[in-house]
């Protein structure tokens, strides 16, 4: 693990050395079966491939909103956390999910999501997702995330210390 | 029973989550009480986001009230179909215990083109919502 507690690339780099554990510790994520593939300071993909059980609409086999709405909410908020310097989890105050079009049956759909701002208690998120490049957009999607306090300790998510 | 006070929509609602393999992998159901309808979600390990609290996936909340919304729509129109979804926004106000969960939708209104909805879930208290969503379905005929 990198020892440098200031170098803002840090938490990304324990996330990536962890993404399998992060693939497999999520009951609802393993139902729905998506998979974190790629883990950079404040910006996480994912790949959702497509499955008979997740189907939304039986007569033409697109996938149902609500999985797109677990995979970009799982990686906003995964997004978060490799946005910060420390360890910290946050969870979901309020998600906005536009569907630009349904996605196509048979074929895995690619999650992209941002952590843009990093406040004290509060992130800010987007995310996309799409089938094979960002022109062929499936939804897009505008988060808030509560940064949940630490256990012990009192230091600000960026590191500062806090009075 | 008197036929007069079944709503005929109800037995479609059944068919629907018969029918749609993501309502099966959910595990919900509904009853419906003439143009009411209350979705209840049974706790399954599945549905868990978070082992250290138990606490369930917003993704499976935000899920099972999409669905709702949907078949909330359905019931009191005449599509042929349950209707498209268009936008969602999700509010997560408390977290969501390793329990059963309820929900009811409300249609804000009902235009030609699409429908406004809010849609609600609960567990102990109803006056104490763990989420509640605003969506927008497209209800035009195609």
């Amino acid at each position: 693990m990198n020892d440098d507690k200031n170098d803002p690339d840090r938490i990304a780099a324990v996330m990536r050395e962890h993404v399998d554990l992060m693939n497999s510790a999520v009951p609802w994520g393993n139902e729905v079966g998506f998979q974190v593939t790629k883990v950079e300071r404040g910006h996480v993909w994912g790949l959702q491939p497509w499955s008979e059980k997740l189907v939304g609409d039986p007569e033409t086999g697109v996938i149902h909103g609500g999985v797109i709405t677990t995979f970009l909410d799982n990686l906003s908020g995964m997004a978060c956390t490799a946005a910060m310097t420390k360890l910290r989890f946050v969870a979901t105050i309020d998600l906005r999910i536009d569907y630009m079009r349904p996605a196509e049956k048979g074929l895995d759909i690619i999650g992209e999501a941002e952590c843009y701002r990093v406040t004290k208690s509060v992130c800010f998120t987007r995310a996309w997702a799409y089938h094979g490049t960002r022109d062929r957009l499936i939804a897009t999607s505008a988060g808030t995330f509560a940064i949940n306090k630490p256990r012990f300790g009192s230091q600000s998510p960026q590191g500062k210390t806090l009075p | 029973m008197n036929p007069n006070l079944t709503n005929p929509r109800a037995d479609d609602i059944d068919a629907i989550l018969k029918r749609v393999p993501f309502a099966q992998t959910l595990g919900m159901r509904c009853e419906v009480m003439g143009d009411e309808m209350t979705a209840i979600l049974p706790f399954q390990e599945k549905l868990i986001g978070n082992v250290t609290i138990r606490a369930l996936h917003g993704g499976a909340i935000a899920s099972f009230l999409e669905l709702t919304a949907m078949l909330q729509v359905f019931l009191v129109s005449d599509m042929p179909r349950p209707p498209k979804p268009m936008n969602i926004t999700i509010d997560y106000l408390r977290q969501g215990h390793a329990k059963d969960l309820y929900a009811r939708a409300f249609v804000m209104k009902m235009g030609r083109r699409m429908a406004s909805v809010r849609a609600e879930a609960w567990q102990e208290n109803r006056a104490d919502p763990v989420s509640a969503i605003t969506a927008h379905f497209m209800v035009a005929q195609d």
